[in-house]
């Protein structure tokens, strides 16, 4: 039996990035909130610090920060007619836990999505006709432009003091941006960081062969700043540790960096930590939620009412929570119905390995940072024609080496063993002088088959059904990282490269090859309630009381990082729902 | 040693000692609850004094009901209830009881307060302040509280010996303006000497906890830190931070070349971050004309030393992050190590502390960040943290005497001990 608390205003679950915004813009609204967080409260200078955070071992091999499976896992399988198994070591992607969410564990390369992306289907419906799109291809627009949230994009950068260099200031392209992205209301708030030799050397092959290279848009810090809300952050000082790290350095944008000083200072915000909602509750309509229950690492059990709900977990947990407390009608692929669970995306990424002479070049690969490199996106959305490619969707190619930590960074070509004094030789060689991966980082579009539901089988410690994943490749990404990795490779032969080594993503999808933690999709947004889970200003159509955060929302994905996108919806959220939800709580469109 | 000849001394000057101070008892507060401007003009100089830092217990957050322990170098004071309870409050006290607690340090029961209740210093207010600061206290919720202040052994223990410490360490007398210093150093002067109480923990103290005046504010260990010289000494004290500078690390807590921590840091979150412009203007005025201690800074420690390179070694290994290779830091976030005046105390009891335990410093409405340094005790050895601190304290053109292993050794000790 539950203990009942006292009601809140708001219910926030999760305290990540997402959850760290609404909580600040409507404690500024004057309301009650609390957040609920399932991981443990975390600071920047206790919990990593300089002087051990860059820990390789403990970190990256082990998994430090994230989720343990053994609290709670995912099943997984590629195709509907499979049995799916619990996933017991994260793989491809690595679910966050505690405060700040995946926002400490980030390397911060915080992008905008092309304006193209919110309208997907209408533009490529108009530009190569309907029949161009696989059948069972199920993308859709979002229901939001880019012209909304670029508003909430300059918002979301100037918390962070996102780094880089504008490429379209109110539709004029200027030199050295990327001239592809959609107008911005304003520069960065801070310049590109410095680029290392290889990235340096990326940029400029890339720019011979006639692309247009600029600086990646960066949350690691190049010079000192202090954002929007008073907060400051430090210089980067391009250790290399961001990706799985926090930054006891105060130079990462994360919530902890940028927002959470000035939350926990406010009267009207608390938060529980180390506490699991177990599910949102409704009541007996069914179309208002009434609060949260959560249990505590006591195994007790509380319900914490209150009058709106903000679900603000990491995507998966927002519909694995939507399912379990029956919110919105579930995804069924036979009957191609219902919302909840449908359209769940990963991305492709692909690598291209390139071996240089060291007697020539020496990329220091150690000196790095997380959103560090040169990129290109005339092979991102649609940005390229692909009429005779057969194939939608694509990606930003970048040279974005982010570290030289020695337990991974062993290059060596192919043919060479996997041990003795040979392997030395060519590790000897090739440390300095490869450029490990280089980023090709592809779209992931929506299908049928592809889809979140409750696991028939496995549950979690509260007899919970755990989430099973449904997830495959289809031939169109896997036609879109051939070509997008063909086109790499001459970059890095025109650098100069003695060997070039192409490895493009191929299915099936696995789960222990790492992508991105960029899943997406299962609960999102749209203009239709047929076929999405929230309208526009990410409120729930059937609970209109309860707004859904994060890159669950995402109809598809793009072919660039989320986060920038994440956030920007957030702030957009925010906005409705204090200057419309509040006014006049009820749906926020008519459906 | 030095123990005991405390205890003798105290002895000898406790038999000297006088009999029963007599004290009227008269009506409880006549102030007027609804004299909005002596209300206002209470909370304002009640914020000056810091009264809810001893007062509050941070653990229960009931503003002035007490409780709150108050270390000193003889035993723990614990600070009494000052809400309108009648019972274990003020509520019975008269005005008159108010102003001889806080300015000539007797309470209503003619009892000698100690000095851990500043009164040394607080005697410098006006009648009517105080006034105005019971008046201000009549305001705030009744809190019903039993606080048993006196925690300490024997022979402290025995109240009457304060009638001799008062004696020796206190002058009472309200302040006196300076005529030939200008409206402003007065008001600074003042705020210094009298509600702001800084020498409580900023000027030397004699082996029985009295002030040394004539080394006002030039700098003291205590509660486990060394409070820096806040004179205008252009090393070690404020002497090389301009006015706004300084104005600035009391508002904000935070500064273009150093941060507040500690006490210090407890101190602007709660009172002189709301000070206003003009008072912390004048604060700065005036401790910038103080003269710093006779004594030369030493010479620097030979870049050639081997605590100096191992030191080098070190600092660049594990500090040059944050501090960068060049010691300047980052404003208001990392301390610059060439200009932050605690980095030169001749006592290096708050360089091994923050070492040792690591840091967080203030958080106020301007600067929210709160920045914190990592503990490195678990890390570095006694003579490696010597050896960084000693190249800290000795490089970029600073001087400052070495640190020692033994130091570092005896510090860790000391913290093993303390739970703040």
């Amino acid at each position: 039996m539950a203990m009942k608390l006292p009601k809140k205003d708001v219910v926030i679950i999760g305290l990540g990035w997402t959850g760290s915004i609404l909580a600040h813009e409507l404690t500024d609204e004057g309301l009650d909130v609390i957040a609920i967080e399932r991981g443990p409260w975390r600071e920047m200078a206790t919990d990593y610090p300089p002087n051990y955070v860059q820990d390789e071992l403990r970190y990256h091999i082990r998994h430090e920060l994230f989720l343990r499976p053994d609290q709670t896992t995912f099943t997984f399988r590629n195709k509907t007619d499979q049995t799916a198994l619990p996933i017991r070591t994260w793989g491809a992607f690595m679910p966050p836990n505690g405060v700040g969410g995946g926002g400490v564990h980030w390397n911060a390369e915080t992008w905008r999505f092309l304006p193209s992306d919110f309208v997907l289907r209408t533009h490529l419906t108009e530009r190569y006709g309907a029949n161009f799109l696989p059948g069972d291809m199920t993308i859709q627009d979002w229901g939001v432009t880019y012209d909304d949230l670029e508003p909430h994009y300059d918002q979301f950068e100037y918390l962070c003091g996102t780094c880089g260099t504008a490429g379209n200031l109110k539709g004029q392209i200027q030199n050295g941006g990327n001239p592809f992205e959609g107008p911005r209301s304003r520069p960065y708030p801070n310049p590109p960081q410095k680029q290392g030799f290889g990235h340096a050397l990326w940029g400029k092959a890339a720019a011979e062969l006639g692309y247009k290279p600029f600086p990646q848009p960066s949350g690691n810090m190049s010079r000192p700043y202090v954002n929007s809300l008073g907060v400051r952050q430090g210089p980067c000082t391009y250790c290399g540790y961001c990706e799985w790290f926090g930054c006891g350095n105060y130079s990462k944008a994360s919530p902890q960096t940028t927002i959470l000083p000035v939350l926990v200072r406010k009267s009207n915000f608390s938060v529980r930590d180390q506490s699991e909602v177990t599910r949102i509750n409704t009541d007996r309509s069914g179309k208002r939620a009434t609060g949260v229950t959560f249990v505590d690492t006591s195994g007790k059990e509380w319900e914490q009412p209150a009058d709106l709900v903000i679900l603000a977990a990491f995507s998966m947990f927002n519909v694995q929570l939507l399912l379990l407390s029956k919110i919105g009608q579930p995804y069924d692929p036979s009957a191609n119905a219902g919302v909840i669970g449908r359209n769940l995306t990963h991305q492709t990424m692909s690598s291209v390995n390139g071996f240089f002479d060291k007697a020539k070049f020496n990329f220091n690969p150690f000196i790095a940072s997380g959103a560090i490199g040169m990129c290109i996106d005339e092979f991102n959305g649609d940005n390229f024609d692909h009429g005779p490619l057969g194939f939608v969707g694509g990606g930003y190619l970048g040279q974005v080496q982010t570290n030289g930590r020695p337990i991974q960074t062993a290059p060596v070509p192919k043919g060479t063993p996997k041990w003795g004094a040979e392997w030395k030789k060519n590790v000897a060689d090739y440390y300095l002088s490869n450029l490990k991966g280089g980023s090709i980082h592809a779209s992931m579009y929506s299908y049928r088959d592809v889809y979140l539901d409750l696991d028939p089988t496995y549950t979690d410690r509260f007899g919970r059904p755990l989430m099973r994943m449904t997830i495959d490749f289809h031939e169109n990404e896997l036609k879109a990282a051939q070509y997008l990795t063909d086109k790499y490779a001459e970059i890095v032969k025109a650098m100069g490269a003695k060997i070039v080594e192409k490895e493009p993503r191929k299915g099936p999808y696995d789960i222990t090859k790492y992508q991105t933690t960029h899943l997406n999709g299962g609960a999102v947004m749209g203009a239709d309630r047929k076929t999405s889970a929230l309208n526009r200003y990410l409120q729930s159509w059937d609970v209109s009381n309860l707004f859904v955060m994060g890159a669950s929302a995402f109809p598809q994905n793009a072919g660039y990082n989320p986060t920038g996108t994440v956030g920007a919806l957030a702030f957009w959220a925010a906005k409705a729902i204090r200057e419309q939800y509040l006014k006049n709580p009820g749906p926020l469109v008519d459906a | 040693m030095r123990k005991w000849r405390t205890i003798a001394a105290t002895g000898v000057l406790v038999g000297a000692g006088l009999a029963a101070y007599p004290v009227v008892r008269t009506m409880a507060s006549d102030s007027d609850a609804q004299d909005f401007a002596q209300i206002e003009r209470g909370r304002r100089l009640a914020t000056l004094a810091d009264c809810a830092a001893c007062h509050t217990n941070k653990d229960s957050g009931k503003p002035f009901a007490g409780g709150r322990p108050i270390e000193t170098p003889f035993g723990n004071v614990l600070a009494p209830n000052i809400t309108p309870d009648r019972e274990t409050g003020i509520g019975n006290w008269s005005d008159e009881d108010f102003d001889n607690a806080v300015r000539q340090g007797i309470d209503d029961e003619g009892k000698r307060l100690y000095p851990a209740m500043p009164y040394v210093y607080y005697a410098k207010m006006s009648r009517d302040d105080v006034k105005a600061i019971r008046a201000y206290l009549a305001t705030v919720p009744a809190v019903h509280n039993k606080v048993h202040a006196n925690q300490l052994p024997f022979p402290f223990s025995i109240r009457w010996t304060m009638y001799a410490w008062d004696w020796l360490y206190f002058t009472p007398g309200e302040f006196k303006p300076d005529k030939t210093k200008s409206p402003e150093w007065n008001r600074g002067a003042f705020l210094v000497t009298g509600p702001g109480h800084c020498g409580a923990c900023h000027t030397p103290k004699s082996f029985l906890g009295g002030d040394e005046t004539d080394q006002a504010l030039q700098g003291y260990a205590i509660q486990g830190w060394f409070a820096p010289s806040i004179t205008g000494d252009k090393v070690r004290g404020v002497g090389s931070m301009s006015i706004p500078d300084i104005v600035a690390l009391l508002k904000t807590g935070h500064n273009a070349v150093t941060g507040v921590a500690g006490p210090m840091a407890e101190q602007v979150a709660d009172s002189s971050s709301h000070f206003s412009d003009a008072d912390l203007k004048a604060i700065a005025t005036y401790l910038q004309s103080l003269p710093g201690g006779n004594d030369k800074p030493p010479s620097p420690v030979a870049q050639d030393d081997p605590r100096m390179k191992a030191g080098q070694a070190i600092y660049r290994d594990t500090c040059s992050a944050c501090h960068g290779i060049d010691g300047n830091g980052v404003p208001s976030l990392f301390p610059s190590l060439v200009k932050a005046p605690q980095v030169h105390a001749p006592d290096p009891t708050s360089n091994i502390r923050v070492v040792l335990r690591g840091v967080r410093s203030a958080a106020t409405e301007r600067e929210p960040t709160a920045p914190a340094m990592p503990s490195f005790d678990w890390q570095l050895k006694d003579d490696q943290i010597a050896a960084v601190l000693t190249y800290i304290r000795n490089s970029w053109g600073g001087a400052a005497p070495a640190v020692s292993a033994d130091d570092v050794h005896k510090a860790r000790d000391e913290l093993a001990d303390r739970s703040d």
